[in-house]
């Protein structure tokens, strides 16, 4: 079963995942299922870094199951900002909640605030990492829409600072998923991940041109090529057009695609595609909902 | 005194690192946090005709024993290395360094943005892997070739005599 705390979609396998979509399923279906079960209990929530999507849905997720949450606040108006180390941190926290959420701008932020609390933590995003709360909604979204074995997926963006692209890539080899990667060769997936995939003998294809594969795809996985990454703006325009999604584009896709995004998008998909039946991902947003719930509720025990 | 003479001279108490593969006795100095400034005697053979291995490095310390995690690093750059452990002109020890599944203390990871850079109060971890190593916090592999890169001499750990 899952493990005490969720830091890393590596550490996954299909019987955990399956636990969680299964839960969620039955939570998305009934939400009396679980209303009011963790009562009296709390969760803080710990954004090192802003966040609108996950940090709301986690506190939906909490206040749906009857419990309450904790905010540290901004890290501006937070003992953050006198140098307090992330390991003080999270010991103080763990005395206030019964589970804990962190989001932390440095890789292995997850994995060293677990070594220091013996509550449930929620790896909610560390750095260029991991985001593994993120996946379970992913595939909770592809499992509805898509199924999840023999399937073929095409994630395209950035790969090489995407966290949300490396938790999906490894939760996907626990299934018969045909993995292509597409980005520019600079921001294509890091070595880890790489490895990562290579070690559990999934199938996978690295392109830096949608078009070579896009015709065969189930789903397609956008994400935001960010600006921010490019030594030179000139170096971002060239790319970014190249991974752009419009209905022209997609012309050449299945009519049963569904398109994903982990938002928040800029301009990578056209809103014109929004009126389209292959747009999933504000339903994919919503998702987070039911999904956390369903996490929380089995981190905190009550699914035993 | 012969060059012969001078590169097996025995020592009285310390270590003698043998069959350490070519070119990596400096490494296996910076493994164990030696510069110079501690003032132990050292002595180092490079690129030494050997029977077994063609040509190896041989790196002799005074007053010196290895630790473990040391030891643990030495195994990814030098993994034919045997370490002999000299008491009163005497081998007293003699092991092989073995293939440890992790090595914690002694390397830097290379993610600048990897928690264990922050002052946190952490000691890196790093998964052996076939041909390299993995960060256990951030996952960033280093390869086996850049391993001795990303020693960090201060976390070398030592046993005085």
């Amino acid at each position: 079963m899952l493990q005490d705390h969720l830091i890393s979609a590596a550490h996954l396998s299909r019987d955990d995942i399956e636990a969680v979509l299964d839960h969620a399923a039955a939570v998305d279906a009934d939400p009396d299922l679980v209303r009011d079960r963790h009562a009296g209990r709390v969760l803080a929530l710990c954004f090192f870094e802003p966040s609108t999507r996950t940090k709301m849905s986690f506190e939906s997720a909490m206040k749906r199951l009857g419990g309450e949450t904790i905010d540290m606040g901004s890290v501006e108006s937070s003992s953050v900002k006198k140098g307090e180390s992330l390991a003080d941190t999270v010991r103080v926290i763990e005395g206030y909640a019964d589970a804990m959420v962190l989001r932390h701008p440095s890789e292995g932020s997850a994995k060293l605030a677990s070594e220091f609390v013996d509550v449930p933590l929620v790896n909610a995003g560390d750095g260029a990492g991991q985001h593994p709360s993120q996946t379970l909604l992913d595939l909770y979204t592809i499992r509805e829409n898509a199924g999840l074995d023999d399937i073929t997926i095409g994630i395209m963006g950035d790969l090489k600072y995407g966290r949300t692209v490396h938790s999906l890539a490894q939760a996907l080899t626990n299934f018969d998923v045909r993995q292509h990667f597409i980005s520019p060769e600079s921001l294509r997936l890091p070595r880890n991940v790489r490895y990562d995939l290579h070690e559990a003998g999934a199938q996978v294809r690295e392109h830096t041109d949608l078009d070579e594969v896009l015709p065969e795809l189930d789903v397609l996985y956008v994400t935001r090529i960010q600006r921010e990454r490019f030594p030179e703006e000139r170096e971002y325009l060239e790319v970014a057009g190249e991974y752009r999604i419009d209905n022209e584009v997609l012309s050449d896709a299945s009519d049963d695609l569904t398109v994903m995004h982990p938002l928040p998008r800029v301009d990578e998909i056209a809103p014109e595609v929004d009126e389209t039946k292959r747009a999933k991902y504000f339903e994919q947003a919503h998702n987070g909902v039911p999904v956390r719930m369903a996490l929380l509720d089995i981190l905190l025990g009550g699914n035993e | 005194m012969t060059d012969k003479e001078l590169r097996v001279s025995k020592i009285r108490d310390g270590t003698v690192i043998d069959h350490v593969t070519a070119g990596q006795a400096l490494n296996v100095l910076a493994i164990l946090g030696i510069d110079g400034s501690g003032g132990e005697s050292v002595s180092i053979g490079m690129n030494v005709p050997s029977d077994k291995v063609g040509q190896k490095d041989v790196v002799k310390v005074e007053g010196r024993e290895l630790s473990q995690s040391e030891v643990d690093v030495l195994s990814l750059i030098a993994p034919e290395a045997t370490i002999n452990i000299i008491r009163d002109f005497d081998v007293i020890e003699k092991n092989r360094v073995e293939r440890t599944d992790t090595v914690r203390g002694i390397l830097v990871c290379p993610n600048r943005n990897c928690i264990t850079n922050a002052d946190e109060p952490v000691r890196t971890e790093f998964e052996v892997l076939d041909d390299g190593v993995r960060c256990a916090y951030c996952d960033t592999i280093i390869r086996e070739h850049d391993v001795a890169e990303h020693i960090d001499a201060r976390g070398a750990g030592e046993t005085a005599l």
